[in-house]
């Protein structure tokens, strides 16, 4: 796996999406941790949205943003011309498409990091139990602890309320964990690698019950259940 | 008038059944008109000559049905008017803009479906800024009244809030049809208004519009009728929010009539099949997601799926979706390639390994949508076992200016060689050829739609380097039905010239990093007779090329021009000497304090209405 190249000190933990290095708080209860947190969420993860209330967006960050210099080559607006409708449709799609073809190059996680330059990586997200899927764009979240916060909006008419800091299945009470799936097809545990290299290998995630992540991290679980 | 009633040998074979209560046949030499009304045959009353006409005039224009005929009709003489605007069912505004709409329901007292067209083709491109207009409110306010019988509403690129909806069920009883084009402004919950409220509808057709993620997603599936409902196509692939998929199955039970059905990417292989099973005649699917749910237990198998598409192979014609497919599920959808005449995987990334066994096996596909990792070999694939093909549009996958692009000329090559029969083709690619698009407009002589995307600005022939004059310049030569002509590419004012020359037909033409001066513009007004919409980005063209087709602009529909070098003083010559123009102007940042005199965007556009009232600030109408 050429994702795993790269040493980054990691091991596999149980555990809510808290950053590598925080990884010694990383608990279920990193969502409480965060909760007290004033934190601007971001708008949730609708391409639509991109595309559709404010199609100048481009326009304006493409042109008139002063904070940029402009490029030697500036990227004109709406070229080539696809329709805003499919461009946000394709992301999700070019951005797994680029992780394939980077397999064979030397930087992986710079290349790919580089490769999600473009827009927007919506991913979809799944919950066992929950009646439907979600989506969300990790490019509007710059740490796990953002996207968590995130998720746990998103999720939260399916979790029991009163307790808000933690992410309880609704059905029977059992806490949850976040899983990905990554570029090669693998599911692997939220939190493990640094924020970015997520980013670029994450293809969609799920949430799902803890005691079905014992295929993914056993020692981990061990772990999860001395923290209950 | 009455030599025309004189000129027939036999009374009409029908008549309309007016309620005026005229029959009498058309008067000649040899016998009088049978003027039964005077007979007391039909109420005592009676039916003056001219009546009679209007009448068998009104009965012979139903016929008619394409509006160019309509228009020419209504311009032979005032009777010929009166009986047209009666008579028309379809009302066609190509620009919303260009026609009030009262006027508009003034004049036309019969219609039946209405078809509205607002923002200009380059909105699709995020170059007309948000809130320009082209809300549909006033017209919906119109139609209203004017129309009780209205049965269907097209709406292409226009602003559509749910209240609007709102109004359909409620002004248009009879309603049948909704398709929504490239449209924004609505969300659920004036679908579910439309489901609910519109028993006798048939058509809902929601493609490529514009979806606001909203806080509530409300569950408008659910509210179609209980009963058996006549719905015959159901399409809202990018109403990409979550739904009751129980609901859509169950609709999908009682709704008989169902022939196309297209869902979003929240439909898994599993809902697919569930949804195949229930409706067998489905002629257009559009397949949702065509991946398994992840870590759903009752994964379906590729052979299980293919069991659903045999069962569908005798009605499916059209396939699309593949909006997250997972190629492993490909061939299960072989028993039905060899029937189908449209494939559409333009939003499924595969690869050209994956695609050709596909390919392979459609022998009979007139349509065929894909993205640009079919690669040349893929479009060899398609030469060689398609020969019937008549569309092709490949699209990046990557759509930037520096994307690898993984077409080229030689898979245009390919194409034009095996795909003679040719009507419509939009390519992007990043490398191209004079001599493969000479070959193609040699080869594919029944062209009517070109449009040709070299994605990498101002670039040149890959193997010359020379401009790509000659390529397009043979495409208007050769091809001698071609209506539209997109061009790219490294152009000069000759290739403008071959167009102006050659292009007698085309109605629309799209122009982007081209051209060396304003004579480019001056050939294509003068040339291009036919012109109705002329699109123009970021070329050397200025006042001068503007004011070349002063002449012109009364026969054209629209022109729009953006980040060219054009000044408000030009711009505002022609608004001076056109009053039935109306000529936008617009400027990216209005704030901007130097140049106030350039202008970044023109759009102009003949019109009845004069000047709209609803133009947002950054527009200034001249």
């Amino acid at each position: 796996m050429a994702g795993a190249d790269v040493d980054v000190g990691t091991e596999l933990r149980l555990g809510l999406p808290g950053g590598g290095a925080e990884a010694a708080k990383t608990t279920k209860r990193g969502y409480e941790d965060t909760i007290d947190l004033k934190l601007t969420l971001p708008t949730g993860g609708s391409m639509k949205e991109d595309a559709a209330s404010k199609p100048e967006q481009a326009a304006e960050k493409a042109k008139s943003d002063p904070e940029k210099p402009p490029a030697p080559k500036a990227q004109a607006v709406g070229w080539p011309p696809v329709r805003s409708y499919r461009r946000n449709a394709m992301t999700v799609q070019s951005v797994k498409i680029k992780k394939e073809e980077e397999t064979e190059k030397q930087q992986p996680v710079a290349a790919a990091a580089t490769a999600c330059g473009n827009g927007s990586a919506f991913v979809k997200v799944s919950m066992d139990g929950a009646p439907y899927l979600r989506k969300v764009d990790l490019k509007m979240y710059n740490t796990y602890k953002d996207l968590s916060i995130a998720l746990q909006k998103m999720f939260s008419t399916f979790t029991a309320t009163g307790n808000e800091g933690k992410m309880v299945e609704a059905v029977n009470g059992s806490d949850v964990v976040t899983t990905y799936e990554d570029k090669d097809g693998d599911w692997m545990l939220v939190g493990d690698v640094p924020w970015e290299m997520f980013v670029a290998s994450c293809k969609r995630l799920r949430i799902m019950k803890s005691s079905e992540a014992i295929g993914l991290a056993p020692r981990a679980k061990d772990k999860y259940k001395t923290k209950s | 008038m009455r030599d025309a009633a004189d000129d027939s040998d036999s009374p009409p074979s029908h008549m309309s059944e007016d309620s005026d209560g005229s029959g009498a046949g058309a008067g000649g030499d040899t016998w009088a008109p049978d003027l039964r009304g005077a007979n007391g045959g039909n109420n005592g009353r009676w039916a003056p000559p001219d009546q009679v006409l209007e009448n068998v005039l009104e009965s012979v224009l139903e016929f008619l049905t394409a509006a160019r005929d309509r228009n020419a009709a209504s311009l032979v003489c005032r009777s010929w008017y009166a009986a047209e605007a009666q008579t028309r069912r379809e009302l066609f505004i190509g620009n919303c803009y260009a026609v009030s709409p009262a006027r508009a329901v003034q004049r036309f007292a019969g219609v039946r479906a209405v078809v509205l067209k607002g923002k200009p083709r380059f909105a699709d491109f995020s170059l007309v800024p948000n809130g320009w207009g082209a809300r549909v409110s006033p017209w919906v306010d119109a139609l209203g009244p004017a129309y009780p019988r209205l049965q269907r509403i097209c709406l292409k690129r226009m602003t559509v809030s749910d209240d609007e909806l709102a109004l359909i069920p409620r002004s248009f009883p009879l309603f049948r049809e909704l398709s929504l084009v490239c449209c924004d402004g609505f969300t659920t919950r004036g679908l579910a208004v439309i489901a609910e409220g519109c028993r006798h509808l048939r058509v809902l057709d929601l493609t490529e519009d514009y979806f606001h993620e909203e806080t509530e997603v409300v569950d408008w599936i659910s509210k179609f009728p209980e009963c058996n409902t006549s719905l015959e196509s159901l399409v809202f692939d990018c109403v990409s929010v979550p739904f009751n998929f129980e609901a859509l199955e169950a609709l999908v039970a009682r709704s008989p009539a169902l022939r196309r059905l297209r869902v979003n990417d929240h439909v898994s292989i599993e809902q697919l099949r569930r949804l195949m099973a229930r409706a067998p005649h489905l002629t257009h699917l559009g397949t949702g997601s065509f991946r398994s749910e992840p870590g759903s237990s009752g994964a379906s198998s590729v052979s299980d799926l293919a069991t659903s598409f045999a069962a569908a192979a005798k009605s499916l014609v059209c396939l699309s979706g593949f909006l997250d497919v997972n190629a492993e599920y490909l061939p299960a959808i072989y028993p039905v390639c060899a029937n189908l005449t449209s494939l559409n995987f333009s939003f499924a990334s595969l690869t050209s390994e994956e695609l050709i066994p596909v390919i392979n096996h459609c022998v009979n596909l007139r349509v065929f949508w894909v993205l640009d990792t079919v690669g040349d070999e893929g479009l060899r694939a398609v030469a060689e076992t398609c020969s019937d093909l008549r569309e092709l549009r490949v699209f990046p996958l990557d759509a930037t200016e520096d994307s690898e692009g993984s077409v080229s000329d030689v898979g245009l090559q390919a194409i034009s060689e095996g795909c003679r029969k040719l009507e419509s083709i939009l390519y992007f690619c990043q490398r191209m050829t004079n001599v493969a698009v000479i070959a193609m407009s040699e080869n594919c002589p029944d062209l009517v739609v070109f449009r040709l995307c070299i994605m990498g600005r101002h670039r040149p022939d890959r193997v010359t380097a020379e401009p790509m004059d000659e390529g397009f310049g043979a495409i208007v030569k050769n091809c001698k039905k071609l209506t539209r002509l997109s061009v790219s590419g490294l152009l000069t004012d000759k290739a403008f010239a071959y167009i102006g020359k050659y292009g007698k037909l085309i109605k629309t033409l799209s122009v982007a990093f081209a051209g060396n001066s304003d004579m480019s513009l001056q050939h294509v007004f003068e040339g291009c007779t036919k012109l109705q919409k002329l699109e123009v980005r970021d070329s050397p063209f200025g006042d001068k090329g503007l004011l070349s087709g002063m002449n012109y602009f009364y026969n054209m529909r629209f022109f729009w021009m953006n980040s060219c070098r054009l000044t408000v003083k030009g711009c505002g010559d022609v608004a001076q000497q056109m009053p039935n123009l109306v000529v936008e102007v617009m400027k990216d940042h209005p704030d901007d304090e130097g140049e106030v005199d350039t202008v970044d965007k023109l759009y102009l556009y003949r019109s009845l209405a004069g000047p709209r009232t609803d133009a947002p600030e950054f527009v200034n109408i001249l």
